[in-house]
């Protein structure tokens, strides 16, 4: 169950309730039994169609009132009722009598050009006025299409028709047709290789289109030969979901599993379909005869001879297969042969489901599947609780809680194996959990965390569109005030979604936790006093960078105009603030000692430059890397009290402070206080990737007060390698690279740490808009303080070049010695520069890529040519100059 | 540029800017006047062989100045549209009084008396008043049968409830409506039939106004009497391509906001809400003050979830006054267009991606 399937959207259209493909529901409605033909359609709910298939084209029914009947009373059953109908006829009358039926957005089937344009656009209007999808066969007025060309002509020929005239293309389903194949007619050979080909084609060329089938078809020359036709579906699916076939009607009870399939009848099978050999249908007949007897037949169900393995691989191949008559003896036998009940869970049934999400994940495994997987899991688990809970009880774990956690699937979506999982491994450590199920609205998950006065929320799902409900949770916590810890896990989550879409829409904790295994550890860190604090701003710092990563490599995603990006600024209100007045107005020298700068330091980027991936402190316990971390701490805090003593380095600095004022997206810096007369002018850019209706995009300029309102900007270079170079140059000299290496290294977290001091000195005392603000290292490495001191060259201001300007209102080349390479770099190399903003509103942000309206834009506000200005922004350009140059202009 | 065309675009472009206000209830208003069997009768149905008392719709005809006098409040209130007294003015709904026959009038003169009054409201101050043709769910269901015994019966199909509501937008499009309002959605087969009815009358007619879908969502459960959920409703009538899409009544506006918010992240289009006063109180009645009121209106709109608010049973020019406060210079809700996919639904939603 890997967020990469690529069959899990596959559409499954239960066919049963369909009197021309099932003869037991025909005699049904035949009979008058519409209870029993209810029963029908309520077991392909149940067994995972998500859209019904209704069909009542027979000749002894009277359609338009069957369908009319039928598709009322379904009105009457909800569990019913929940999916979306397709209405199925090959009459009009009959179609249209059920479009008057259903409340939903059902599904027609089908249309096609048999009679002709007028007809099907005809059709086709009075589908889309009853607000309904539809699916077209790739039929025309010469008949039905056999060849790829025929199929995909038509389709074609069908869609810009339907387009043309208003039609959504998302909502036209192709039905390319599938014919019989190995009937012994040589021309039918290629008809299940011209299906495959076709879907291929129109998923690519016809823009959003969809392509089902009806794939009983493909094996009609085998009928009464089950295990070859189970056999020849499952081979064909595999083949047409891989070509882009979304949808399917198939017999969503009786899906077999590819890998089930005995390899040689597999192989022959695949022959036959993909049309390999000349002999292929001769060799799949000569071994149906084989098959039909029975003896190569696998049926899962019924042949027994699993049971004979060893009770991990029983356990396996129950969850694979769904079969749960034996589960609970063998989980059983499993909890005897293990000290633990938990281990049970941990052990073979974790591997087991495993081996499902593998399946599941390869396309060899299909929803109705997994979800008879996981009612298999369902019951293991349930036979061990009892003994979970004696466990609990022996062990004086029960009645003492570590906290209450609230959990639940978020609504929309039903998968809780994952969840239920978390449940008891957070139990079996004596946490409180109040599990609300599965489908649970965001409203009744927080009044059941705040009544119950819970430590945090867990979130829980397995479909996409739950990804965007979790948000939507979030943002009610955060509406309501909450502030508890928000956990996040499933399938479809990522540590990348809950940085980018999760954790901005709550201000509280937000945690992605990836599996069950790291459910615990995570629970343990934010109930620990020590711990909570500091773990949530490493957590909320990571996602940070996780966010700018994202955002960095988001080229493809619409962007905006620049005009409109600029109507979507961030407009602090500066009507009722006054912005602060720094003490001074100028630049000072500033200069700190090591041992001043030591409790700065953020250790992780340390750990980073020596391709040791982790968080600081946790590292140094790490599993994998933790040795290697602990020797390297041990060598670094050796010779950072060298350092300090033997004075290796020096940090020098400067600081100002300018009145400024925002001009556009540019920065007035003015000579005084009367502002009249322009000192400097600092650039910005602007975000204009689309973040929706109601997160500006953010230029550095929007956090300044535009000219008649008194506001400052500040500015800063530091560097601790003024004697950097040399002291490096001594152990390299020595043979010593590692020691080299080592004063670089921490020459660089002095120059960080001196930045981050300085901006603290800034912010109680210099500018001094924050005074009260305390000393909390793990605090100020997550940045959860006032005001920014973003620097050029950095995401929110990619431009290198803004450093010229920094550098001559700050003097900062005679004050310090530092320099500025002709690539922008600065001398020594351990050295920060940076602007500070004050604004309460101010943040760290991404501007990521920019189009060529902006590029234009700024080269002329910076006095370069286009040809300068690409290159100085090329890292972010989302266009390529190269190829954008040969365009005519005007274009 | 014809009037009605010009009105929309003025008010089409102020929708960019701000949010628009929409009138309070009706049957509250009209239950403070004290009216008699008689107002309802009149001059022209006092023979009519059945009780009239409560069929508020006839007042068009009976007691205009009743029904002009209402108007007139709201829009002095600060509302920008307000609907006509024609909720139940359909021939399906009509037939509880034997006044099938009446309804083209009823409409016609609900449409004009609304007109008249926005047109007064707009000679006062300049600023244009849109007139929306109020059309209601109807007293029947297509979805649910009203014998148990008896499931698949329905009192009415999909063709007879859309002739019935073409008769009535037919009227209301003569009389001077501006809009199309199809509320208190609560089986959405009915909304259809609505929407069927006036395409047909659009047709018909030659004139094509915007359509405003309302749905109602019954109560904490979250879903339509018919049994969709918010977002299910949204796929099943978005191929109207409305130009609002919101809820009202039954609820009050602390048990809508969930739903509320539901239909804001759904919805590609103008988004409306005017709840109840509350929940009903003991005595059936609603009993939300204003001022209770606008603390939810506003803070519905500093969160960026609507576009047009109004307010349904038991709200008063009072309670539109201290909307149209409450939101006074808060910007509009802008709708998004969600990525393109197959977004189908039976009670609930089924999206495919495109």
């Amino acid at each position: 169950m890997t967020t990469a399937n690529p069959f899990s959207n596959f559409v499954i259209i239960g066919e049963r309730t369909n009197v021309t493909g099932s003869a037991k529901f025909r005699k049904l409605i035949e009979a008058d039994d519409y209870a029993g033909g209810l029963a029908v359609a309520r077991q392909q709910v149940e067994s995972g169609a998500n859209v019904l298939d209704v069909n009542m084209d027979a000749a002894l029914i009277d359609g338009p009132s069957a369908m009319t009947r039928f598709l009322n009373l379904i009105a009457g059953e909800p569990d019913i009722a929940r999916i979306p109908i397709m209405i199925d006829s090959s009459k009009w009358e009959v179609i249209e009598a059920g479009l008057r039926c259903v409340q939903g957005k059902p599904i027609v089937n089908s249309i096609s050009l048999k009679e002709g344009e007028e007809a099907f656009l005809r059709q086709a209007k009075l589908v889309r006025r009853y607000g309904a999808a539809v699916v077209v066969m790739a039929f025309d007025e010469k008949g039905q299409a056999d060849t790829t060309k025929r199929k995909y002509e038509i389709c074609a020929r069908a869609y810009h028709l339907l387009t043309g005239h208003g039609f959504p293309p998302e909502d036209i389903i192709f039905d390319p047709n599938i014919f019989a194949v190995a009937t012994g007619i040589e021309e039918h050979n290629d008809y299940a290789l011209a299906f495959f080909e076709a879907t291929r084609m129109i998923r690519e060329s016809l823009p959003h289109a969809h392509v089902s089938g009806g794939v009983s078809n493909v094996s009609f020359s085998f009928r009464g030969n089950e295990p070859v036709r189970e056999a020849m579906h499952a081979v064909f699916l595999y083949h047409a979901i891989r070509e882009g076939m979304d949808f399917g009607i198939v017999n969503a009870g009786a899906l077999a599993v590819y890998d089930d399939i005995e390899p040689e009848l597999r192989e022959r099978v695949e022959d036959v379909l993909l049309n390999r050999r000349s002999d292929a249908t001769e060799r799949l007949l000569e071994m149906a005869e084989r098959v039909k007897g029975g003896a190569k037949r696998k049926d899962p169900e019924r042949d027994l001879a699993w049971r004979g393995l060893g009770v991990e691989k029983r356990l396996e191949h129950a969850l694979v297969h769904g079969l749960s008559e034996f589960i609970v003896e063998d989980t059983e036998e499993a909890r005897q042969a293990v000290s633990r009940p938990l281990h049970v869970i941990e052990g073979p049934l974790m591997a087991g489901m495993n081996v499902v999400g593998d399946l599941f994940g390869a396309g060899k495994m299909f929803l109705p599947q997994v979800v008879k997987s996981a009612r298999v899991m369902k019951q293991a688990v349930a036979h061990l609780v009892p003994f979970l809970e004696e466990e609990k009880r022996l062990t004086g774990m029960a009645g003492r809680s570590n906290g209450t956690v609230v959990m639940a699937t978020v609504k929309g979506d039903v998968h809780d194996i994952g969840k239920n999982i978390v449940g008891v491994v957070l139990q079996c450590n004596g946490y409180d959990v109040i599990d609300l199920g599965v489908m649970v609205p965001a409203e009744k998950i927080l009044d059941a965390a705040t009544e119950a006065k819970a430590d945090m929320v867990g979130l829980s799902g397995l479909i996409t569109p739950s990804l965007d409900e979790m948000r939507f949770v979030a943002e009610e916590m955060k509406r309501r005030g909450m502030t508890m810890p928000l956990l996040i896990g499933g399938a479809t989550t990522s540590r990348t979604h809950t940085a980018v879409k999760i954790a901005p829409s709550y201000s509280g904790p937000v945690i992605y936790v990836t599996d069950a295994s790291r459910a615990v550890p995570v629970v343990q860190k934010l109930m620990s006093p020590e711990d909570r604090v500091g773990f949530a701003a490493e957590t909320r710092a990571e996602y940070e960078r996780v966010r700018e990563a994202y955002l960095a490599s988001q080229d493809k995603r619409p962007r905006l105009a620049l005009a409109a990006a600029r109507e979507k600024g961030l407009r602090p209100d500066f009507s009722a603030y006054v912005p602060p007045k720094p003490s001074f107005l100028g630049v000072r020298d500033v200069s700190m000692s090591l041992a001043e700068l030591a409790p700065f330091i953020d250790w992780t980027p340390f750990f980073a430059s020596w391709d040791l991936a982790g968080r600081y402190p946790a590292i140094l316990q790490d599993d994998i890397v933790g040795e290697a971390a602990r020797g390297l701490f041990k060598d670094a805090q050796a010779m950072l009290a060298r350092m300090i003593d033997e004075k290796w380095l020096e940090a020098r600095g400067v600081v100002g402070f300018f009145p400024a004022n925002r001009d556009g997206d540019d920065l007035v810096v003015w000579s005084d206080e009367t502002r009249a007369l322009e000192r400097a002018r600092l650039h910005t850019l602007r975000q204009q990737m689309d973040k929706g209706a109601d997160k500006p995009n953010l230029a550095l300029a929007d956090f300044v007060a535009p000219a008649g309102v008194g506001d400052y900007i500040g500015g800063f270079a530091v560097t601790a390698g003024v004697g950097e170079v040399e002291a490096s140059e001594r152990f390299k000299k020595a043979n010593d690279d590692y020691s080299a290496i080592m004063v670089k290294a921490l020459a660089d977290r002095f120059a960080e740490a001196f930045a981050e001091a300085l901006h603290f000195r800034v912010r109680k005392e210099l500018w001094g808009f924050s005074p009260e603000e305390a000393f909390e290292p793990a605090a100020m490495i997550a940045e959860q303080y006032r005001g920014i001191r973003p620097a050029p060259g950095y995401p929110a201001q990619p431009d290198h070049t803004e450093k010229w300007t920094l550098f001559d209102l700050l003097d900062a080349r005679t004050r310090t010695g530092m320099t500025l390479t002709e690539s922008l770099a600065m001398t020594p190399p351990a050295s920060v520069s940076g602007l500070y903003f004050s604004h309460p509103q101010a943040e760290y942000f991404g501007v990521g890529r920019i189009d060529r309206d902006q590029v234009l834009d700024y080269a002329v506000r910076k006095g370069w040519d286009i040809a300068t200005a690409e290159r100085w922004l090329s890292p972010i350009l989302a266009y390529d100059p190269a190829r954008d140059a040969a365009k005519p202009a005007g274009s | 540029m014809s009037d009605r065309e010009r009105r929309l675009a003025a008010v089409e472009a102020e929708r960019q800017k701000r949010i628009l206000i929409l009138d309070g209830g009706w049957g509250s208003m009209i239950q403070t006047q004290g009216l008699e069997e008689e107002d309802y009768r009149g001059g022209r149905f006092c023979a009519h062989h059945k009780p009239l008392k409560g069929d508020n719709d006839l007042l068009c005809l009976t007691r205009p100045d009743i029904v002009a006098g209402i108007h007139a409040a709201y829009f002095a209130a600060g509302a920008d549209i307000s609907s006509t007294n024609s909720f139940n003015a359909t021939a399906v709904s009509q037939a509880d009084y034997d006044l099938q026959y009446a309804v083209r009038d009823i409409n016609l003169a609900a449409a004009r008396i609304a007109r008249e009054a926005a047109d007064a409201a707009e000679a006062q101050d300049g600023k244009p008043r849109l007139v929306a043709g109020a059309i209601g769910p109807t007293s029947k269901t297509l979805s649910l049968s009203p014998d148990v015994n008896d499931p698949a019966f329905r009192e009415v199909d999909f063709p007879q409830l859309a002739a019935s509501y073409q008769e009535q937008a037919e009227a209301l499009i003569e009389g001077g409506a501006d809009l199309i309002l199809i509320e208190t959605i609560f089986d959405t087969l009915n909304a259809k039939a609505a929407l069927w009815g006036v395409w047909e009358a659009f047709d018909k007619t030659g004139v094509a106004l915007p359509i405003w879908l309302s749905g109602t969502i019954t109560d904490r459960s979250g879903r339509t009497l018919s049994g969709q959920t918010t977002e299910a409703f949204w796929n099943a009538v978005r191929h109207a391509q409305p130009w609002a899409v919101g809820l009202n009544c039954a609820l009050g506006p602390a048990e809508l906001r969930p739903f509320l918010a539901e239909m804001a992240r759904v919805a590609d289009c103008p988004v409306s809400a005017y709840p109840n006063a509350g929940l009903p109180n003991a005595m059936g009645g609603y009993d939300q003050d204003p001022a209770a009121m606008a603390e939810h209106y506003s803070e519905w709109a500093q969160a960026g979830l609507v576009n047009i608010l109004g307010g349904c049973c038991g709200t008063t020019p009072a309670h539109i006054a201290a909307l149209a406060r409450a939101v006074e210079g808060v910007a509009p809700r802008r709708p998004q267009q969600p990525p393109r996919a197959m977004r189908l639904s039976g009670l609930e939603p089924f999206t495919v991606a495109g």
